[in-house]
């Protein structure tokens, strides 16, 4: 069952770097992950990749796979044919630091610039029973594991370097979306996503929902209803006349 | 220069992506979908645009079908019969389609609706044409500024669609009496299937979704909303599905009414 499989895997850094091809075994059941450890323990002992549990949930071995945005322990070698050439190669949308890895700080960046999850002033511990259908929303969101692939794939940061300031990225903008429908959240967000995180650039065409490895619907879920309310506050022209007659701030 | 292993992204003067020239290493047949798309959405452009300004053979007299791009007909170069709100507007030019009154709203829609924007982003301005497929501008500021930031007046443009789905099942219903009083036709059941699924997609709308309950932050205070939130919810996953099936049904309706009134083919009557 065993079998010499194609690799061709991206090596170099910052400065360059090339696609290099391998010949390394591939036994049945196995990952593409399992292959370049396999490379890297008979040809390549400096290749460097970053992996921790193999099993899809530390988000860690985020890279390309066939140029498809791919945690690598989970992209399984049985859906390649065995004379295909597998293409490996980092995250395209992040810097790269050697080989396989990527130096992912923008996200971390963009993660501080959301402001944290803000309870009701006074609101002591034990006051308020939360309701399952309330939380659920919000729930899905946490399933994400922060692999970054949305992040990777989503052409507004991965085709415009320059927009990296001013957008958050999928990721992010469903953090905004999972604090905006938590029913005990405070804080006003919808301003802030459209102006601070840059919702306004996402032109939801999915592709972020497509990559994420644990099927959170992130465009329809978390994009569109915070788009939604968006429209609420700054499009609704009824909304907008009523501030003006009113002299209200804010809605 | 190579980092030495261990370097630091810090130490490094530029941290710069990974050197990797083409636009894309995707091996499969991306293209085929935006390549699909176009030509699903240019079809049915070119159809409705040619049947909208023909002005015939858009009411089939005998089995009272009225074809839905001439709802609501409204002025008086509409045929007899066709008129189901009266002719309160006078003749009307040439260049001018008799469901004017309609269509504007109806494109609106489907121009600012939540998928179709995906599918013409993806297939017609390549922005981007799949993922992790490079996209060929040089800047991109989405819907940030004019005019696609319009794009944010969808929600009004679903409360008239509401209102003309309203009108196109008043138009089914009435098709069950003809010249000869009651009865049913294929015709009517295309009208009736078209009518369904017209509704389904206009209920389906991420806006629905988003005025129904989505907006609520305590669904648990408000269990009647969260209700209908719930329904809409799951008619809202198939959105797609009836984007595009409700552009084969009304093509379908459309042309029936065509073929039927034009006296090309004979409707096929099941009752009366
Ligand atoms: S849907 Fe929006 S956030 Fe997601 S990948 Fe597309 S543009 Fe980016
Ligand atoms: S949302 Fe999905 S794709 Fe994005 S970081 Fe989380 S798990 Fe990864
Ligand atoms: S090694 Fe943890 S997700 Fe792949």
């Amino acid at each position: 069952m065993a079998y010499q499989a194609k690799l061709r895997v991206w090596r170099g850094d910052a400065t360059s770097g090339e696609l290099q091809d391998f010949e390394v075994e591939a036994n049945e059941g196995e990952v593409v992950l399992d292959l370049i450890h396999r490379l890297q323990a008979t040809q390549t002992p400096d290749l460097a990749v970053r992996w921790n549990c193999k099993a899809g949930k530390c988000g860690s071995c985020s890279a390309e796979v066939n140029g498809r945005p791919k945690l690598l322990c989970m992209t399984r070698m049985s859906t390649f044919d065995e004379d295909e050439v597998i293409t490996v190669t980092p995250m395209r949308t992040f810097p790269v630091i050697r080989d396989l890895v990527t130096d992912v700080s923008y996200n971390y960046e963009k993660a501080r610039e959301i402001p944290s999850f803000t309870p009701p002033e006074g609101l002591e511990p034990g006051e308020y029973r939360m309701q399952q259908v309330d939380v659920e929303r919000s729930q899905e969101f946490r399933k994400c594991i922060e692999c970054f692939l949305c992040q990777d794939t989503c052409h507004v940061i991965r085709d415009h370097e320059e927009n990296k300031e001013s957008f958050a990225g999928p990721r992010f903008l469903m953090r905004v979306a999972e604090l905006e429908m938590h029913p005990l959240d405070d804080a006003d967000r919808v301003e802030a996503v459209q102006s601070a995180h840059g919702l306004g650039f996402c032109n939801i065409t999915k592709c972020c929902t497509e990559v994420c490895p644990e099927g959170i619907h992130i465009t329809d879920n978390a994009l569109i209803p915070m788009k939604e309310r968006v429209a609420d506050r700054r499009y609704d022209p009824i909304v907008w006349l009523g501030n003006k007659i009113f002299k209200r701030n804010g809605a | 220069m190579a980092s030495p292993a261990g370097t630091s992204p810090a130490d490094n003067p530029t941290p710069s992506r990974a050197s990797i020239a083409p636009r894309t290493l995707r091996t499969d047949r991306w293209w085929l979908q935006p390549l699909l798309t176009t030509l699903g959405l240019a079809t049915f452009v070119v159809y409705a645009t040619v049947r909208s300004f023909m002005r015939t053979d858009y009411w089939a007299a005998e089995h009272h079908y009225l074809t839905p791009f001439y709802s609501p007909c409204l002025s008086d170069s509409c045929v007899a019969g066709s008129s189901h709100f009266g002719t309160p507007i006078g003749e009307l030019p040439a260049f001018i389609p008799l469901a004017f009154l309609s269509l504007p709203f109806l494109l609106g829609f489907r121009l600012t609706c939540y998928y179709y924007r995906k599918a013409y982003y993806r297939s017609i301005w390549m922005a981007p044409p799949a993922c992790a497929v490079g996209e060929p501008h040089e800047r991109y500021t989405g819907e940030t500024r004019l005019p696609l930031i319009l794009q944010n007046v969808h929600r009004y443009f679903f409360y008239v669609a509401l209102v003309i789905t309203l009108i196109n099942t008043y138009d089914a219903i009435l098709a069950f009496g003809g010249e000869n009083g009651f009865g049913i036709g294929l015709g009517n059941v295309i009208l009736l299937l078209n009518v369904v699924l017209l509704w389904c997609y206009t209920l389906s709308c991420h806006s629905c979704r988003h005025v129904t309950g989505g907006r609520l932050k305590h669904f648990s205070r408000n269990p009647v909303r969260y209700r209908i939130w719930t329904q809409v919810s799951k008619l809202n996953t198939r959105h797609m599905e009836f984007a595009w099936l409700t552009l084969g049904t009304l093509v379908l309706t459309d042309l029936y009414v065509w073929l039927v009134s034009s006296g090309a083919i004979a409707d096929l009557r099941f009752i009366n």
